[in-house]
């Protein structure tokens, strides 16, 4: 039997409190939809069901602080009876009927849950979501929701076509949305489950922030090389590039800056990974950490999973998402996935340099100050040209100064040939 | 030889011309095996260099593949250039020792002291009613096997170019000729040499990459043909080298098309295909849109017969099947 448990959403994070369901028992759940609102020292995030099913019993009561791993609540099947110990919650809604064709939802007679009986477009023979990866890739990137494509590949499957055309908004207006989640139970929380004020949540963050900082400092010999990287062709191209788009496709600065950074990191590969347990662990791919100042004061650094897969178009629409969601403090459970290696940027009103504190387990950051006019010598002439000084912090148990330079001359030889990001 | 029209050219005159070539322009050049002087070779490719060369340079061997493989093996060490001629992969398993123990391992063993520059051509696969023993497609055994280079010349070019840069190579390499394609007319090849480290793209295309080696890439050639008919795009991805696999190219045929069906003559179980389609999940997983799908002969010693040998064998239609099973055309 499925079941949702507490998840880890940070390599510092060992218990999390539970704040609300989302769902009630009888509630059918797809992949994806969210499930419940946890509290970490940091952030509430919202988890997913990583399954399919009808929600069976919901184990962890509003308001209770578990460790990670705890069993939250269980799912079954569509078409499972009823645990017996949840005889006393709603009947299920009848599965829905196989094949594609929607039906009305059925009345159901009961007042507590309005459950949207749709059929699951693609469905498999075991009832998951088929899915191909480049369909999945396309709709993380492209912001497509997964459950409003209908799959035109063999047997229902979703494949990049209906993806690219549900993006294109010309496909799929034919099946409904899911209705969103119903506000189960709710009525009455337990006490203890209210959240917290903005004053403790603030403390609190910053009680998380001060003990993964200081615990880096503490295990971390670190060290930082610095480089200021001429922007003038960035910079140009970038305003090229914008000048034909709406503002809904424009870039921004920092995207072209990570979009460096994650190539420099697969051209440097011993920067990109974990240490532990005196192992470093090289990364497979670019999961890349994104430091985001929250507006009420603290940090945090989500993750951008398999950076490196993305175009930086769809690296650009991956940082809004985080970062909106990251400021409005409702991280999901892919965001907060570890990173292996991260980038904090300071942006327009910063500084000109930050030597960044490592999120360990990782092994490196990278720092942008601002982009300004500063001057700098060219061709035997001094002329203002935008720059900005690059910063990377890294482990010294697991590399030195010169690693740590060829990464910053990868990141300035990627930003001296815009066209080719 | 054949006779062939003008302005046109075999793979089997393509090969005599390379095997000429090499004799000719490098003392050290020399060819034994079984039949391959007074009989000519058992697919005439030597037709004619007994009396160009003398029998010191084309040498008749007795029927003991593990003897005269060891023979060559032994001349390479001594600084001559064999080139070994086995009729069938098949009859290549009686030197399988002296291919792998000793040919193979030797330069590893010896901390690199001791170079085997042996090129070994066999003669694989079916399709000539020639029965189980005759006709099987073994390349993925010898792919399997680190210290070897594997070619598998498909076309004109490679065929009449490949075995000068194998005789360059100071490591065993072995070349195996499609038994089907010895016949197969076409416009003479190019100016050489040819690479041998890359997978070629036979032809462009940007729904579904047939991926394929050897005569098998005129069966995906076929297919997509017969798909470009019905609006789909087929690329042909050629390998060319079994050993080392450019994964590099085919990762980007991948991720031009986002599918791919491999085809193998060769069986399925743990065979190219499988190691191909291993590799797509390894460096393309997120490109695929579709399970890579795999077209190969049927796991039986293949029959002589001739309408079960071909059902035995990857066909077009099957390529095609497989390709409309991925919801493209049909």
């Amino acid at each position: 039997m499925p079941e949702l448990t507490m998840p880890t959403l940070g390599a510092d994070m060992v218990a999390g409190r539970l704040l609300t369901w989302h769902v009630a028992p009888g509630d059918r759940v797809r992949r994806g939809d969210i499930m419940a609102t946890v509290d970490t020292d940091k952030a509430e995030i919202d988890i997913e069901s990583f399954d399919e099913g009808v929600v069976d019993t919901l184990v962890v009561a509003p308001g209770t602080k578990v460790p990670v791993g705890t069993v939250l609540a269980t799912l079954r099947p569509a078409d499972a009876p009823q645990a017996a110990a949840a005889a006393s919650a709603p009947p299920a809604p009848p599965a829905p009927p196989a094949g594609p064709a929607p039906v009305p939802p059925p009345v159901v007679p009961t007042p507590v849950v309005a459950v949207a009986v749709v059929p699951a477009p693609a469905d498999g023979p075991a009832g998951r979501r088929r899915v191909s990866p480049l369909a999945r890739r396309m709709a993380g990137a492209l912001g497509v929701d997964l459950d409003r494509v209908t799959g035109s590949g063999p047997g229902g499957v979703i494949v990049g076509d209906d993806v690219r055309a549900a993006a294109a908004g010309t496909a799929t207006e034919a099946v409904p949305a899911p209705a969103p989640p119903a506000p189960a139970a709710e009525a009455a929380p337990p006490a203890g489950a209210a959240r917290r004020s903005d004053a403790e949540r603030r403390a609190s963050l910053r009680a998380a922030v001060a003990a993964l900082m200081a615990r880096s400092k503490r295990e971390i010999p670190h060290f930082s090389v610095q480089q200021t990287i001429d922007l003038s062709a960035a910079t140009a191209w970038l305003q090229a590039y914008n000048q034909q788009r709406p503002p809904a496709q424009r870039l921004l600065p920092a995207a072209v800056l990570l979009r460096a950074v994650v190539l420099a990191a697969r051209d440097v590969p011993g920067l990109n990974g974990t240490y532990e347990e005196g192992i470093l662990t090289a990364a497979p791919r670019v999961d890349l950490g994104v430091a985001i100042a929250l507006r009420d004061g603290g940090i945090i650094a989500p993750a951008i999973p398999g950076a490196d897969a993305l175009a930086l178009p769809e690296l650009m629409t991956a940082l809004r998402g985080l970062t909106a969601r990251a400021r409005r403090g409702v991280l999901r459970g892919a965001d907060a996935a570890g990173a292996s290696i991260t980038v904090t940027n300071l942006g327009d009103q910063g500084a000109d340099l930050v030597q960044g504190v490592i999120f360990p387990p990782q092994v490196a950051l990278v720092g942008f100050g601002r982009i300004a006019e500063r001057p700098l010598a060219r061709d035997g002439m001094v002329g203002a040209r935008p720059s900005v000084i690059a910063t990377l912090t890294a482990d010294h148990r697991v590399s030195d100064g010169h690693a740590a330079s060829r990464l910053l001359v990868a990141v300035d030889r990627h930003l001296q040939e815009p066209d080719a990001l | 030889m054949t006779d062939v029209t003008a302005g046109t050219t075999t793979y089997r005159q393509a090969l005599h011309d390379g095997l000429r070539d090499a004799l000719a322009g490098d003392e050290r050049v020399f060819l034994l095996g079984e039949d391959v002087g007074r009989y000519g070779g058992s697919f005439g490719v030597s037709r004619g260099l007994l009396d160009e060369f003398g029998p010191e340079r084309i040498r008749d061997t007795p029927l003991s593949e593990s003897a005269f493989m060891g023979a060559g093996i032994g001349a390479a060490l001594g600084g001559m250039l064999p080139i070994v001629e086995v009729m069938t992969v098949n009859f290549s398993l009686l030197a399988l020792d002296q291919i792998v123990n000793t040919a193979a391992s030797l330069s590893h063993m010896s901390g690199g002291q001791f170079h085997v520059p042996l090129v070994v051509r066999m003669t694989t696969g079916g399709g000539r009613q020639l029965a189980a023993q005759h006709s099987h497609s073994l390349e993925g055994w010898y792919a399997h096997v680190p210290g070897l280079r594997v070619l598998a010349p498909a076309t004109m070019d490679d065929a009449r170019w490949m075995l000068a840069g194998a005789l360059r190579d100071p490591d065993p390499v072995v070349i195996f000729e499609h038994g089907s394609l010895y016949a197969m007319e076409g416009p003479p090849p190019g100016p050489g040499p040819v690479d041998l480290d890359h997978a070629a793209v036979r032809r462009a295309g940007t729904d579904v990459s047939l991926i394929a080696s050897s005569q098998a890439v005129h069966v995906a050639l076929a297919a997509a043909d017969a798909l470009a008919e019905e609006g789909v795009s087929a690329e042909v991805l050629d390998l060319r080298v079994l050993r080392p696999l450019d994964t590099e190219a085919i990762a980007a045929t991948v991720g031009r098309t986002h599918r791919a069906v491999v085809v193998d003559e060769g069986w399925r179980s743990v065979g190219l295909s499988a190691e191909v389609s291993a590799r797509i999940t390894e460096h393309a997983f997120y490109e695929l849109d579709a399970p890579v799908a795999r077209v190969c002969t049927a796991e039986v010693p293949l029959p002589y017969a001739k309408h079960l040998e071909d059902a035995a064998l990857p066909q077009p239609r099957r390529v095609v099947a497989a390709v409309h099973a991925m919801g493209l055309g049909g």
